[in-house]
């Protein structure tokens, strides 16, 4: 195998590229946002976004809250939000859902396990006002390619 | 034999189609003379619209309404047939018979028209509300705010002194049991309906806004008379209470719908929380699925838009003002404990929200510049909203607020006597007062520590300040609360001073558990619920509501009476059964 300058990838380049295909790119460089950082404004007139989050979109960013419960115990998709919910907001359209939450969508299926316990949610930031096409579902925030464990 | 075993059979395997044909509106029915309302028939498989006879009094139904139904062959895609005919209305006074048949037996059920004088005997009616008010709630109220020494209140509240009293049936079409929808709804167009419905009979329509509908007082005092008519609510303004003024629809959750619907009777103020429901779904904070700006519509409207309390008060001021919409919150409102004292609940994020007292005096200044007056309804919304989650604190604090409320509605009344004012709850709660928790009394266990007859004594609230809440609400001897219905929770025995109360919370099997928050409290024990695990907090009680009123039309009020008779009681009052 030739190394150094030349065409074609060498060795290393080779390994590095296996490297960075299977690392969870989350982990390595990801911000940490809070739920009291997500609006400049709440007003009766609508939300604005904060600085903090228009800086993080589409970067890997870090967030702890708690799950609310999806319609499936095995979903792709939940709703993080700030405190242990009551009433799910999936579950029947008549649940009105609170300012304070983030729609994960995760990267594959995990087990959705107790509901009272927090978790940390890594994905790419997204922002803007969206509808799930399969649910009908309208978010703010989102978490994509996101994966969850408990902490 | 055969015929009547095929019949029950085929009933057995079509459910939710009835054996014999439906008629709305329903047997019993009380409706007011000249009040429009839908009349429908639904037969309980296909029929031929020649076969169709429906006899009123013994007169063909087209002769008495004035017009010709519409036939539905099969109504929403099933084998069954329906006749319907919208905005209809009866002017003779007196008992009415409907007949209905398509070959078969006839069904019959029997109305009663009432009539009302020819000349108001009221100017305004101030209909004031506390969601889920019981008869607990009051007491706990004059407890707290006034005191009880030796055995006798140490003063008295706004209500102790309403002149009128009565017992209210609550019940629903479909149930002994009833919710925020129908029982309002029951008040504002005199027909009982079912749980969750607003301003219609839940018939077999498939879409919630096809229902057969009937006029609400709003829409009769529109159509009229010139009164203004105001909409007051610490909830959202869409909520089931207010939403019944002016709704129609079978699902109390047609949120975004009832907005419009506000839009289309237009009430001279309208007052509340809810604006996420009337912003374009573009707007972050948006709850709706449409681009419609219900902020701007109503602006283009006529009306001066207020979003604070400073807002409010200013607009209320200006004499010329005769249209206000006031918006505070983008969903429920915080009520008196958290806005006033510890700055909880969502206070953070709306720091400038009005009391429902100065909502009420805005409502009364704008409203009452109307020559021609006004119908006012308040309601105090959070008294059922904290006590579904079995706050106690946060209820008994705001039944505090609508008592306020009802000494400036008497306020009011003092100076302008022509003004009918009723005050009542919609349906009730499983709550009770059976003593004192007192934590000086020893040991670690906190029901040793509930103090009942003699030990009981009386809680040490103190109101140093005089403005009639509790100074504190986490005292040493307080008032020992507790629902007879709830979900598994950890009683703390102890007011929630960091948030409201969540008693319980969703699993991953769908069912809701006691809330782990409060697990670790000292003295917190666990209570198994007496609930399905389905519900989450504490459910309404079939309890008799008591209704009072004051003014000209109250001596209508007494004994027992269903909710829908009041409905008869305002209507008299304000004369709406003729051409005003």
């Amino acid at each position: 195998m030739r190394h150094g300058t030349g065409r074609g990838l060498t060795r290393r380049g080779c390994l590095a590229l296996l490297a960075s295909t299977f690392a969870f790119p989350a982990r390595a460089a990801s911000s940490q946002l809070s739920f009291e950082e997500l609006y400049s404004k709440i007003g009766v007139l609508g939300l604005e976004f904060s600085e903090r989050v228009k800086a993080l979109g589409g970067q890997t960013t870090r967030m702890t809250g708690f799950m609310a419960p999806p319609l499936r115990a095995e979903s792709s998709f939940f709703v993080l939000s700030k405190i242990p919910m009551a009433l799910c907001p999936f579950c029947s359209s008549d649940a009105d859902w609170p300012e304070d939450i983030v729609v994960v969508y995760l990267r594959k299926k995990q087990t959705f396990v107790q509901y009272n316990a927090a978790i940390a949610v890594e994905g790419r930031l997204e922002y803007g006002s969206w509808t799930d096409p399969e649910t009908g579902f309208v978010s703010l925030l989102r978490l994509r390619d996101a994966h969850f464990y408990t902490i | 034999m055969r015929h009547q075993w095929l019949a029950a059979a085929a009933a057995l395997l079509l459910p939710g189609l009835a054996s014999a044909q439906t008629v709305y509106p329903i047997d019993r029915a009380t409706i007011l003379s000249t009040a429009n309302f839908d009349f429908k028939v639904e037969f309980p498989n296909v029929v031929k619209h020649d076969d169709i006879k429906v006899l009123i009094n013994g007169q063909d139904y087209e002769k008495v309404f004035g017009k010709k139904a519409t036939f539905i062959e099969k109504e929403d895609g099933a084998n069954a047939s329906s006749l319907i005919l919208r905005d209809v209305s009866i002017g003779k006074p007196g008992t009415y018979k409907i007949e209905a048949s398509a070959g078969g037996s006839p069904v019959a059920v029997t109305w009663e028209i009432f009539g009302t004088p020819d000349k108001p005997k009221a100017k305004n009616v101030i209909f004031l509300v506390a969601d889920g008010f019981s008869v607990a709630h009051r007491t706990g109220a004059r407890i707290m705010s006034k005191g009880n020494v030796q055995g006798k209140a140490a003063g008295r509240l706004n209500l102790d002194d309403l002149t009128n009293m009565a017992f209210v049936g609550t019940s629903s079409t479909d149930s002994i049991a009833a919710d925020s929808a129908n029982t309002m709804s029951a008040y504002m167009t005199g027909q009982k309906s079912a749980v969750n419905a607003l301003g219609v009979y839940a018939s077999r329509a498939e879409s919630s806004l096809e229902h057969p509908r009937q006029e609400t007082l709003a829409e009769l005092i529109r159509r009229k008379t010139k009164m203004a008519v105001g909409v007051v609510s610490d909830a959202e303004i869409q909520d089931a209470t207010p939403a019944a003024v002016v709704a129609h629809t079978r699902r109390r959750a047609d949120k975004a719908e009832i907005v419009g619907m506000f839009y289309d009777v237009k009430p001279d103020v309208v007052l509340g929380g809810g604006s996420a429901y009337f912003l374009p779904k573009s707007t972050p904070g948006s709850k709706r699925k449409d681009e419609t700006d219900y902020i701007a519509k109503f602006k283009e409207a006529g009306y001066a838009l207020a979003t604070n309390a400073d807002e409010l008060n200013k607009t209320a001021r200006e004499a010329n003002q005769s249209k206000v919409l006031g918006l505070f919150h983008t969903g429920n409102m915080d009520g008196a404990l958290d806005r006033k004292f510890l700055k909880k609940g969502t206070v953070g994020k709306f720091p400038n929200q009005p009391d429902l007292t100065e909502m009420t005096q805005a409502a009364l200044d704008v409203l009452s510049r109307n020559r021609d007056g006004f119908f006012l309804m308040v309601e105090a919304a959070l008294v059922d909203k904290y006590s579904h989650p079995l706050d106690w604190d946060r209820a008994l604090y705001d039944t505090i607020m609508f008592d306020k409320v009802i000494g400036i509605a008497r306020d009011f009344a003092a100076k302008n006597p022509d003004t009918l004012i009723i005050v009542t709850g919609d349906h009730t709660h499983g709550i009770s007062i059976i003593g004192t928790v007192d934590d000086e009394k020893p040991g670690d266990e906190m029901r040793e520590k509930v103090g009942t007859y003699a030990s009981a004594g009386f809680p040490n609230y103190k109101d140093e300040d005089g403005d009639g809440y509790p100074d504190k609400v986490d005292v040493t001897r307080r008032l020992a609360v507790f629902s007879n219905n709830f979900p598994d929770y950890y009683e703390t025995f102890r007011p929630k001073l960091d948030n409201p109360f969540v008693p319980a919370v969703k699993n991953e099997k769908d069912q809701y558990v006691a809330n782990e928050a409060y697990k670790n409290i000292p003295g917190a024990v666990l209570r198994t619920g007496n609930l399905p695990r389905s519900e989450d907090t504490g459910v309404h009680a079939v309890d008799d509501m008591v209704l009072q009123a004051q003014g000209p039309g109250a001596e209508k009020i007494s004994g027992y009476m269903e909710n829908t008779d009041i409905f008869r009681v305002v209507t008299e009052t304000l004369a709406l059964g003729t051409s005003r």
